[in-house]
């Protein structure tokens, strides 16, 4: 995991200038003169303008937070469920545990659409749960929660496939030491097993944030396009965008598009975290083994 | 090893518990507000966003200075179709106002609006109509200028899906009925509106979707549109576009009516009358006047006559009435299915 990026440094060797170039001239095309072009025109009208469209608009606003409050309720969500779900798996054999695996990847493989076309059916009007929730009066579909529900779904996969590879690579061994030593389910987690992933954690939990602040297509079926109630940040570029109002909807994409950059900081800083932590603890192995042995020969 | 940073993911699981927590305290507090304004939720249709804004403005104002009590509308828009299954599936809508009329039907026969909903306004629910006309490039460079003519030579089309958006039914329509207006039959009908869909490289699924195709991205010579719609997407282009006015089109109706299961379970109905009983006052054909649209009445109102010329219209009955429509056109396997293969053809 920790290996150097060798490949990259033997193509500049050898002097094969065009495929950097090439890298380099896709990564712009594709990434950087878009997103460029967001920044530009959010910002054409001066930073007071940019931020009039943002702050004057109660529509806006109101979609700002609701992203805001939206996707951090699914990230929460995602976390706990991808520790559970991560520990359980790494941890014990049962039948229909591949399986399961498999079935952590599924939203990443359907369309989220298609995810949101089956949370109506699940929990639309004339869907499965339709009758019990109207008779309780809980609305889901169109509505904060058929938000979170979408939100949830598309971004489930990120945090149990940061932290699954990471609990296999450890082990149990130091749970169980813990265990022996008297330290009850509490204190194994928080002090052996989480101080363990935390970075790959932190990893899955940025990485499930950015998404669910950006997705659209789930988000969109289930959300009813109600201005200044289920619009998030991405459903209310693309409606501003339609109202001919392109300043207001590229400053939205701005802030969109600024989180992020925020995001990609912070995801190489924790990137650079996990790999300094795998090669400590591959040290540790190896000094514990070195010990080990001298304690043998003794 | 890890006792020095004890404290540190301490923080650490704060700092991804605590927007949780925030979060929570935040929807409890936005949800328990018990004795909230009145409130309306209008389902609509893409080109009435702007239209919308206004009246509402204008009917929050009159509601509250006649009733004494403030009224927020909140507006949802997408395509027609789109909207109409939101509303089936459970989108709380108190009134829709769509595109078209087998969208309203189709609310109604799921039970949420009472079947005699077209008798309840006037104009048999339709307060103000539009009509389909053409959006060309500056200059008209095809020189398009009426139906035949867009057969002609390479012009191609841009035009949304009759599948989802009611403008894309109305564009179809539109085309075949042409065809009937000038004495030709039912088969001319047919291969002119094949020969269009062929001329057709995009189908957008809404109409500001197929807006953006046309005057964005910069595709096709002719974008048939609702002409409310037209102008705004000229306005918008600052002289690259121009619209062209058929000799004759199709009467643009979009019907409005009140959800009844809504309002009796949210106790809106007066609220949710007045608003749509608004849309025929002569403040509000005045509004609809401004977008673009052309109200319901027998005097125009003032400023119709300059900005909107007259069109020799035919309505929806002329080409068999929308159950026929919706059955042999439009339905999985109906004409439209038979004669667009996308991409296949070319």
């Amino acid at each position: 995991m920790s290996r150097p990026a060798s490949p990259i440094t033997a193509t500049t060797r050898s002097g094969n200038v065009a495929l950097v170039a090439a890298a380099w001239g896709i990564v712009g095309v594709l990434v950087v003169v878009p997103l460029a072009s967001v920044f530009l025109e959010a910002f054409s009208g001066g930073f007071g303008a940019w931020w009039a469209t943002l702050a004057h608009d109660a529509d806006t606003r109101h979609a700002i937070w609701l992203s805001l409050t939206v996707a951090p309720v699914a990230v929460a969500f995602n976390t706990v469920f991808g520790i559970a779900a991560a520990w359980l798996v790494a941890r014990f054999r049962f039948p229909g545990r591949s399986l399961l695996v498999a079935l952590f990847d599924l939203p990443f493989s359907v369309s989220p659409v298609v995810a949101g076309l089956a949370l109506v059916l699940i929990f639309g009007r004339q869907g499965l749960l339709g009758p019990t929730l109207a008779a309780l009066g809980w609305k889901v579909i169109f509505s904060w929660p058929g938000l979170v529900l979408a939100t949830t779904f598309v971004t489930l996969p990120l945090v149990v496939r940061e932290v699954l590879p990471v609990m296999e690579s450890i082990g149990p061994e130091e749970e169980m030491a813990a265990v022996s030593l008297g330290a009850n389910g509490w204190q194994v987690f928080t002090r052996v097993t989480l101080p363990n992933i935390r970075w790959a954690l932190l990893h899955g939990v940025v990485l499930a944030n950015a998404r669910a602040l950006g997705e659209f297509g789930a988000v969109s079926v289930v959300s009813g396009h109600i201005a200044g109630v289920t619009d998030t940040m991405p459903l209310r570029v693309e409606k501003l965008f339609q109202e001919y109002r392109q300043p207001a909807s590229m400053a939205v994409a701005s802030v969109l598009a600024g989180l992020a950059l925020v995001t990609l900081v912070a995801k190489y800083v924790i990137e650079r975290r996990v790999e300094a932590e795998a090669r400590e603890r591959q040290a540790a192995r190896a000094a514990d083994g070195t010990a080990a042995e001298g304690a043998g020969q003794r | 090893m890890t006792k020095r940073r004890r404290g540190g993911w301490k923080d650490l699981v704060l700092a991804a518990v605590g927007p949780f927590l925030v979060a929570l305290a935040g929807c409890g507090a936005g949800s328990s507000t018990g004795d909230a304004p009145l409130q309306l939720l209008n389902v609509s249709y893409d080109p009435t966003r702007e239209l919308y804004r206004d009246i509402n403005a204008a009917f929050a104002e009159r509601y509250a200075a006649e009733h004494g009590r403030p009224i927020t509308i909140r507006q949802s828009h997408a395509a027609s179709g789109s909207q109409a299954r939101a509303v089936i599936d459970g989108l709380e809508a108190d009134v829709v106002t769509l595109a078209v009329w087998p969208d309203v039907d189709a609310v109604a026969r799921a039970g949420l609006v009472h079947p005699d909903w077209e008798r309840r306004y006037d104009n048999r629910s339709v307060p103000y109509h539009s009509v389909v006309v053409f959006v060309v490039r500056k200059d008209n460079p095809k020189n398009v200028r009426d139906w035949p003519d867009l057969l002609r030579g390479d012009v191609s089309i841009v035009t949304p899906s009759p599948k989802t958006s009611g403008n894309g039914k109305y564009s179809f329509l539109a085309a075949w009925g042409s065809v009937l207006k000038a004495g030709g039959s039912a088969d001319d009908a047919r291969r002119f509106v094949a020969e269009l869909y062929r001329r057709t490289p995009v189908l957008d699924t809404g109409a500001r979707g197929a807006t953006a195709t046309f005057s964005q991205k910069g595709i096709g010579d002719v974008h048939l549109t609702f002409e409310s719609e037209a102008h705004l997407e000229v306005a918008e282009a600052r002289g690259n576009l121009e619209i062209v006015y058929p000799s004759c089109s199709i009467r643009v109706d979009p019907p409005v009516a009140v959800v009844d299961r809504t309002v009796d379970q949210r106790g809106t109905r007066h609220a949710a009358e007045a608003y749509l009983g608004f849309l025929y006052t002569p403040e509000a054909r005045a509004i609809i006047t401004r977008h673009h649209f052309r109200p319901w009445g027998d005097s125009p109102s003032s400023g119709t006559a300059e900005a909107l010329p007259a069109i020799d219209t035919f309505d929806v009955e002329f080409v068999g009435g929308w159950q026929h429509a919706t059955t042999a056109f439009f339905a999985e396997g109906g004409e439209f299915d038979a004669m667009y293969q996308p991409t296949a053809a070319n």
